[in-house]
């Protein structure tokens, strides 16, 4: 009987592993995405299992021999994945799923690039955003897109440079961390929703989606830390410096890459262009332009002291 | 030096609470405009607003649609979200 037990044991080996890899053990109790069959359920003789996943796999000498905790997992395992289903059907309606995954389809060369960019943009020729049949390019393949992995990655970077200088001041709690986070987020919805309301009110016809100007404003999260970190070093001296070598190379990039997307044709190319409507998008340009350094300063300015 | 931690965060410090209550006050502040009483007065009535057809609506005229769209649209819920702020005010303070 042992070694009747073992060899169907081995037997089933392989199945459960071609399906399911991130088992490391035969007592893994698995909740979520058991695709292993019903193979070694009929060991623990149990076989009218439910249509669900189920919690099989087991050899014979597992803890669940019991048929009453069988059938509550597999029942819990299919409530699970049926609840799984439902958030990700209402989470898609509120929160567009897939256009998100463009912008975080980044690779590590568009990132160094991408950073790069941020702090020295004097020496880059086109700003233009490649097109591919009327959708943009992904941003692994252009560097000019937005994205927004280097904005969630800065702010959550943020606040914990933040934490660690106030750290160094000696005023330090895990509170401060939520105060920061939640500040810096507020600041960040009320810059885009600003954005929104001026880009509005001046009746841009522009291809800026909402993301794109939260992709915008979270650019700035760089310069912040490299200010913070280079405070932290060396003193406030190189805080200011950087802070500002930061600022103005935000100030030029935003420049650069707005122009393209609200101006006409003909002022971004740098011709004088008459109109009221043109020196309103032009000073709207300038005002975002400028906003960021000004969100730099006040909000990493209480950070080194 | 002088402020505490808490303090010297705090006087910048937001929490999503309040951006919550800011929008709620100014969406008040811009439902609250009469059109009669005020808006004609100043010369921002909604008979004074739409002059420029074609494609230049302009600045004035975007601002007249935004707050005659805003005390439309925003007059039924601001009433629910004002009342359910009041009972949680008196609640929990």
């Amino acid at each position: 009987m042992d070694y009747t037990a073992t060899q169907s044991g081995f037997r089933q080996q392989p199945n459960m592993r071609l399906r399911n890899t991130s088992v490391d053990g035969p007592e893994g109790s698995q909740l979520f995405e058991d695709t292993s069959g019903p193979a070694a359920g009929s060991q623990t003789g149990y076989s009218n299992q439910p249509a669900g996943p189920q919690a099989a796999g087991f050899p014979a000498q597992s803890i669940l021999s019991d048929p009453m905790s069988n059938l509550a997992m597999a029942y819990g395992s299919s409530l699970a994945s049926q609840g799984r289903e439902m958030v990700d059907k209402n989470l898609d309606r509120f929160i567009p799923i897939s256009k998100l995954k463009y912008y975080f389809a980044v690779d590590t060369l568009y990132v160094g690039k991408k950073l790069g960019l941020l702090v020295f943009p004097y020496m880059h020729e086109n700003w233009e955003v490649c097109y591919q049949q009327d959708t943009p390019v992904a941003p692994r393949f252009d560097v000019n897109a937005p994205d927004l992995y280097i904005p969630a990655m800065g702010f959550i970077t943020y606040v914990l440079v933040a934490g660690l200088a106030l750290g160094t001041q000696n005023k330090f709690s895990p509170e401060l961390l939520g105060v920061q986070a939640s500040s810096a987020l507020v600041w960040l919805i009320m810059e885009v929703l600003a954005v929104l309301l001026s880009l509005y009110l001046v009746t841009v016809n522009t291809d800026l989606t909402t993301i794109d100007l939260l992709a915008f404003s979270g650019y700035k999260y760089v310069g912040m830390i490299i200010g913070v970190v280079a405070g932290l070093l060396f003193g406030r001296l190189a805080y200011y410096l950087s802070l500002l070598w930061c600022c103005v190379a935000i100030f030029v990039f935003m420049i650069r890459t707005l122009r393209l997307k609200l101006l006409s044709e003909a002022a971004a190319e740098g011709r004088l262009v008459r109109g009221t409507r043109n020196q309103l998008r032009m000073y709207l340009t300038m005002s975002i332009a400028a906003a960021q350094p000004i969100f730099m300063y006040w909000l990493t300015y209480h950070l080194i002291r | 030096v002088g402020l505490r931690a808490e303090e010297e965060v705090a006087s910048m410090a937001f929490t999503l609470y309040s951006l919550i209550q800011t929008a709620i006050l100014c969406t008040n502040a811009v439902a609250v405009l009469h059109e009669e009483r005020f808006l004609s007065k100043i010369g921002w009535g909604v008979d004074q607003g739409v002059g420029g057809f074609g494609d230049d609506p302009g600045v004035k005229a975007q601002i007249l649609n935004l707050i005659r769209s805003v005390r439309t649209v925003m007059r039924v819920p601001l009433i629910i979200v004002n009342s359910a702020s009041i009972v949680l005010l008196l609640l929990f303070g």
